[in-house]
């Protein structure tokens, strides 16, 4: 038997359903895998010892009253860019290293109502922004599978934690790639969801048009379960969209006959490595044994523009979203200072770093007087044409597979400070942001013992169709068993 | 597309950063450097197309005017870093 740390969201339900093991049991557990592995590991800006065992407790006491939901007395780590009434909320960042919300993201009351037992907040890019985890202004987390690697980023932490055994699913956030790249790079599974699918609400924005929530898991399984929690409307977030939710776990069947799949050639990039090159073609045959129709011809020619597009809106949303950090109303305040204006841009100096300054001078850039039409507009008439030529593939096409990055995880340091280099771990993922259409990373093998990640898109709200096919290729291949050794 | 040091401090003050002389050199390179990269936008004719703000078609989406609980000041203010008499506390505005 592995581990209780170990075990999946569905096979706790089991055991705590059975009796067999209590949430306190599997709580503790955890906590003490936490304690073994987090000095080498780092998943947590905050591990909330004291809130886990009394909402394991809690859990207890509802499961013997007969009050047991999927999710009820399951661990799980939040990515520390959502809000969590009284508990930290750093964003990895100096600015806000000693803010404690008022109250929970909508993601975090959901979860909390369906009775989650929250281990901690989640390491992360600083404010979200990078693919290493790299970018925290706290320390790097490593990769499970390699502590000499980086578990991919922005929501480092949340993959590292569920591959490491430190938390039994994540919430992570996906702007560009953010929960695919790090899934990926972590062999777990994550979703972004489809814009609007998933609240925001108390998620700390870093480019509002993009940003998503979604779920990082140890199986494709845990990812329907979690779906089924946090995915909804919400009246304080406008932008999630009214419309019904389904039982995500009923599309979870092992076959994929009548599934139309492309193969966009635009993703087998310039620079990607062999290795994934080949898992992720080995997956693509397994999909056809598995009955789905696959067709290799699929072009999506305006893919090449969509890196740029990207790095010019989503600095030009976070230069404004950040813009609220001025020490006043909460978060890091520069003390000395001769003045207003002088307290301000000191407070911005020191209270952010090297990355969120260049995209905040990106953003204020591309949106400044003389560079607007240039830069952004151009920019979000090239999102037009992106997002059209996904509609039409997906007249086509139940589902567009491409690989989840173009390369393993590389090594610590060796990309900190090429950002353009860094920008392109994120180039299969951000077209999905672009469009506003859901996106999964599956495992999908290793190369040299080093994680690959498989991606699935589909067209907005498609999540079962992704679900589906992602399940299917995951029962066939069982991928998802594998752990690191730590 | 090479930008100059005087540039990259208008845009920091645009965007209210402060910057040492170094950041502003290292800066100066580094967003020439990807600003060049994304000249390739050039390359698309988008004669005619409209710009998306939002991959969600959003009219505006209104509520009715009915009064909720809310937080308290106190709650509010618990993240200030200086307050006084209940609110936040700024420095001068004029001198």
């Amino acid at each position: 038997m592995v581990s209780e740390y170990d075990l999946t969201i569905h096979e706790a339900h089991d055991l705590l359903k059975k009796r067999e093991l209590s949430s306190l049991e599997l709580t503790k557990a955890v906590l003490e895998r936490i304690h073994q592995v987090e000095n080498r590991v780092r998943s947590f800006v905050t591990v909330t010892e004291d809130i886990a065992l009394a909402q394991a407790r809690q859990a207890d006491v509802n499961i013997k009253a007969g009050k047991l939901s999927p999710l009820t007395g399951v661990p799980a780590l939040i990515k520390d860019v959502m809000c969590t009434r009284g508990v930290k909320t750093t964003c990895s960042s100096k600015m806000l290293s000693n803010f404690i919300p008022p109250y929970d993201a909508t993601v975090v009351e959901r979860l909390k109502a369906a009775g989650m037992v929250m281990v901690g907040k989640g390491n992360m890019d600083e404010f979200a922004m990078g693919s290493s985890t790299e970018n925290s202004a706290f320390f790097t987390t490593h990769n499970p599978w390699d502590l000499e690697r980086v578990p991919g980023g922005s929501s480092g932490g949340s993959a590292a934690s569920v591959a490491a055994g430190e938390a039994v699913y994540a919430l992570g956030s996906d702007t560009g790639g953010s929960i695919r790249q790090p899934a990926g790079f972590c062999s777990v599974v994550g979703l972004k969801p489809t814009y609007g699918r998933v609240s925001r609400y108390g998620l700390v924005a870093f480019a509002s048009s993009l940003d998503q929530i979604g779920p990082l898991t140890r199986d494709v399984t845990d990812c329907a379960l979690v779906m089924n929690v946090i995915a909804g409307h919400d009246a304080c977030d406008s932008t999630s969209v009214d419309r019904p939710v389904p039982d995500y776990t009923k599309s979870l069947v092992p076959d994929l006959k009548g599934v139309r799949i492309g193969i966009p050639k635009e993703y087998f990039v310039k620079g990607m490595e062999s290795g994934v090159e080949q898992a992720i073609r080995q997956a693509i045959a397994r999909l056809k044994e598995l009955g789905a129709e696959v067709d290799w011809e699929v072009s999506l020619p305006h893919t090449r523009y969509a890196l740029a597009c990207y790095y010019i809106i989503a600095p030009s949303e976070a230069m404004a979203n950040l813009a609220r950090y001025d020490g006043v109303k909460y978060g890091f305040s520069a003390k000395e200072a001769e003045n207003m204006w002088d307290a301000m841009e000191k407070t911005r100096q020191y209270g952010f770093g090297p990355e969120v300054k260049r995209r905040i001078m990106l953003g204020t850039y591309a949106l400044s007087a003389g560079y607007y039409e240039a830069y952004y507009l151009k920019a979000q008439k090239v999102r037009t044409l992106i997002s059209r030529e996904f509609a039409e593939a997906f007249t086509k096409y139940d589902a567009l597979v491409t690989p989840t990055s173009p390369t393993v995880p590389f090594r610590i340091g060796e990309r900190a400070d090429a950002p353009l280099q860094m920008y392109l771990s994120d180039v299969c993922t951000l077209p999905v942001n672009i469009a506003g259409i859901p996106g999964i990373s599956v495992p999908a093998g290793f190369v040299d013992g080093l994680p690959v990640g498989v991606q699935i898109m589909g067209r907005p709200f498609s999540e079962e169709t992704l679900l589906r096919v992602a399940y299917a290729y995951e029962q066939a291949t069982g991928w998802q068993k594998r752990r690191p050794k730590l | 597309m090479k930008l100059s040091r005087e540039e990259v401090k208008h845009i920091a003050l645009l965007a209210r950063l402060g910057l040492t002389e170094a950041d502003v050199e290292k800066l100066r390179e580094q967003l020439s450097n990807i600003l060049e990269n994304f000249e390739i936008l050039k390359q698309v004719d988008t004669s005619g197309v409209p710009p998306t703000s939002h991959p969600v078609a959003l009219k505006n989406v209104l509520r009715d005017d009915e009064v909720r609980p809310s937080f308290s000041p106190k709650e509010i203010l618990a993240n200030a870093p200086q307050e006084e008499d209940g609110c936040f506390r700024v420095r001068a505005v004029l001198e």
